[in-house]
């Protein structure tokens, strides 16, 4: 299964360690295990362009990021066993100990089902017999 | 077991006898009742784990195990409960779900393959990934069920529903009722939980060794969760909540057998068979809570009393002692108690003081003082419930308050109590709570 990680600075954790910081060995252990698909560093917010469509006008600004007190730093795609080998590789991570991490799983576009059938059939699974329906 | 099994063996499911299984049908239908359920217990857990390992499908898994239990309602009646009411319900149950994936048209080698893999062993999985001394293959299934419903990617309320659903066998609208929400916002966490295992890979197995002694603690607290939502009785319906906590003792008592060797397993069912104990002396004929020190101890559960002390006596070396092992010996002192006078506050006190060096919390420093002031240091008890009054670090104002009304009320100071119970009176945030406070307050000496 493939899992974008998003590492993400956080004010309340660890404060970061030059020495301790581990990333080498981590990149070496998931590119020995072949578990490690691509990653980048990202810049800061400072340098973030904002882009949105607004009643059919681009509104492009430089934020707002201001509230934000995390922000993603960096990504990495892994392609895992399941989620409990994602973990294992995140919280080898150093930015699990100066940061944060949050595992998403890829949603592959199913060519066989589409997005809209499958919610569908997930609706009608509510209403099945050991699951009482919604709403009633 | 042996009323089924006595009627099993005269009754082949084709033999010739089933004309008069028919005529018998008023006690007939209540014992077949008799059996399903008791064969529901006992068997649920281990159809839907197996039924899951082979289709990857909990909703389906579910629905087939259900549709196995109604069936065999309905035939064994007719038919007589079959010697062996687990491999009925599980050939039904796999055939049922065979036929389900057969009308969604899906590809269903890979349970086909089961089937005939599992007649082939016996009943067995092939090697798990789990370095345990596991107890057989079909305890494998249900200890994975239980720790996938436990992995902490899942919120904390719904691993607990979740264990209750599919481990414990419990309704939807039965566990909406004991967590006091609508049906339908428990129906929808369960499909939620559910669906996030499919979507975000929780895998199906027991943890590695490695990860087992972290993930099993979050076993043991979703099991505490639920005996806790069935010990705090303050309101809904009683009776059920009394069934959660028996729910938690069975389910805690299949982790221990499932896995021997730990040590926290083995105290956390000492802790709840403890508690469990006083259940019928901890009300009143009214309805109201009666205080440890006022329950008519007779009425305690001694055979609980016993297992819990003896599952206790056990020591295992090189184990550290665990939260559980602790509040399980508190539990011990009192159960050892012949009355409340007898109480060994002094050990209570030593084993608060474990409790601490393990992590400060308001909570345990609160009980520690109690339980040092009942042990007859009630200045130095008073003191340090001051010290915490002006630390502020206790959220609830009332429980400090009655602590130290308890406490002035014991060394005589009865126009300070009274004063401290009308302000834990006032902050108390439930009904029995008040009126316990309210009982006390009016007892109290007014000279």
């Amino acid at each position: 299964m493939q899992y974008m990680m998003f590492v993400a600075t956080d004010p309340e954790a660890e404060s970061f360690v030059p020495a301790e910081d581990n990333i080498g060995e981590w990149v070496a252990e998931v590119d020995a295990r072949g578990v490690h698909v691509f990653g980048q560093r990202l810049r800061p917010v400072e340098d973030a362009t904002l882009v949105r469509v607004r009643s059919g006008e681009l509104l492009v600004t430089d934020g707002p990021f201001t509230e934000s007190k995390e922000w993603i730093a960096g990504f990495d795609v892994l392609d895992c066993r399941d989620l409990d080998e994602a973990i294992e590789i995140a919280s080898k991570h150093p930015m699990a100990r100066f940061g944060r991490i949050e595992l998403r799983p890829f949603w592959p576009i199913d060519a066989a089902e589409d997005p809209v059938a499958r919610e569908d059939r997930e609706a009608g699974d509510r209403g099945r017999r050991t699951e009482p329906a919604l709403g009633s | 077991m042996s009323g089924i099994d006595d009627r099993a063996a005269h009754a082949a499911p084709d033999s010739a006898g089933v004309g008069g299984e028919v005529a018998d049908a008023g006690p007939g239908a209540a014992h077949v009742a008799d059996a399903v359920t008791r064969v529901y217990r006992e068997e649920w857990t281990r159809i839907v784990a197996s039924l899951i390992r082979a289709t990857g499908d909990w909703d389906l898994a579910e629905e087939a195990a259900a549709d196995a239990f109604e069936r065999a309602a309905s035939r064994w009646e007719v038919e007589g409960v079959p010697r062996n009411p687990g491999a009925w319900l599980t050939t039904v149950a796999r055939n049922r779900a065979l036929d389900v994936l057969r009308r969604r048209g899906v590809e269903f080698g890979k349970l086909k393959e089961w089937i005939a893999m599992d007649e082939l062993t016996g009943g067995g999985s092939p090697n798990d990934p789990a370095d345990l001394a596991a107890s057989g293959p079909e305890w494998d299934d249900r200890l994975r069920l239980i720790f996938t419903c436990a992995h902490p990617a899942l919120p904390l309320e719904a691993r607990v529903a979740l264990t209750l659903r599919t481990v414990g066998g419990l309704e939807t609208p039965e566990i909406a009722r004991a967590f006091l929400v609508p049906e339908a916002t428990m129906a929808q966490r369960l499909v939620r939980a559910k669906r996030k295992i499919r979507n975000a890979g929780i895998p199906y197995r027991v943890p590695s060794a490695t990860e087992l002694p972290e993930r099993l603690g979050g076993v043991l607290a979703v099991l505490m969760l639920v005996h806790n939502e069935g010990y705090l009785a303050s309101s809904g319906d009683r009776l059920l909540r009394l069934d959660l906590q028996e729910e938690a003792i069975r389910l805690t008592r299949l982790v221990v057998a499932l896995i021997p060797d730990a040590a926290e397993a083995r105290s956390l069912l000492a802790l709840l068979l403890l508690q469990h104990a006083r259940s019928a002396a901890r009300v009143d004929a009214d309805g109201e809570l009666v205080s440890l020190e006022h329950q008519d101890r007779s009425r305690w559960n001694r055979a609980e009393i016993a297992e819990g002390l003896a599952l206790l006596e056990v020591r295992s070396p090189g184990h550290e002692v665990g939260p559980y092992r602790v509040q399980a010996e508190i539990q011990a002192v009192h159960a050892r108690a012949r009355t409340a006078e007898d109480t060994d506050w002094r050990a209570i006190t030593d084993w608060y003081d474990v409790l601490l060096a393990a992590g400060r919390t308001p909570v345990i420093e609160l009980n520690r003082a109690v339980a040092l002031g009942l042990a007859g240091d009630v200045e130095d008890a008073l003191a340090e419930l001051g010290r915490l009054e002006a630390s502020g670090r206790l959220g609830d104002a009332h429980l400090l308050a009655a602590a130290q009304a308890e406490l002035l009320r014991r060394s005589g100071r009865v126009i300070e109590a009274a004063r401290r119970y009308r302000t834990a009176i006032e902050f108390a945030p439930t009904g029995p709570e008040r009126r316990f406070l309210q009982r006390r307050l009016a007892a109290l000496d007014p000279a």
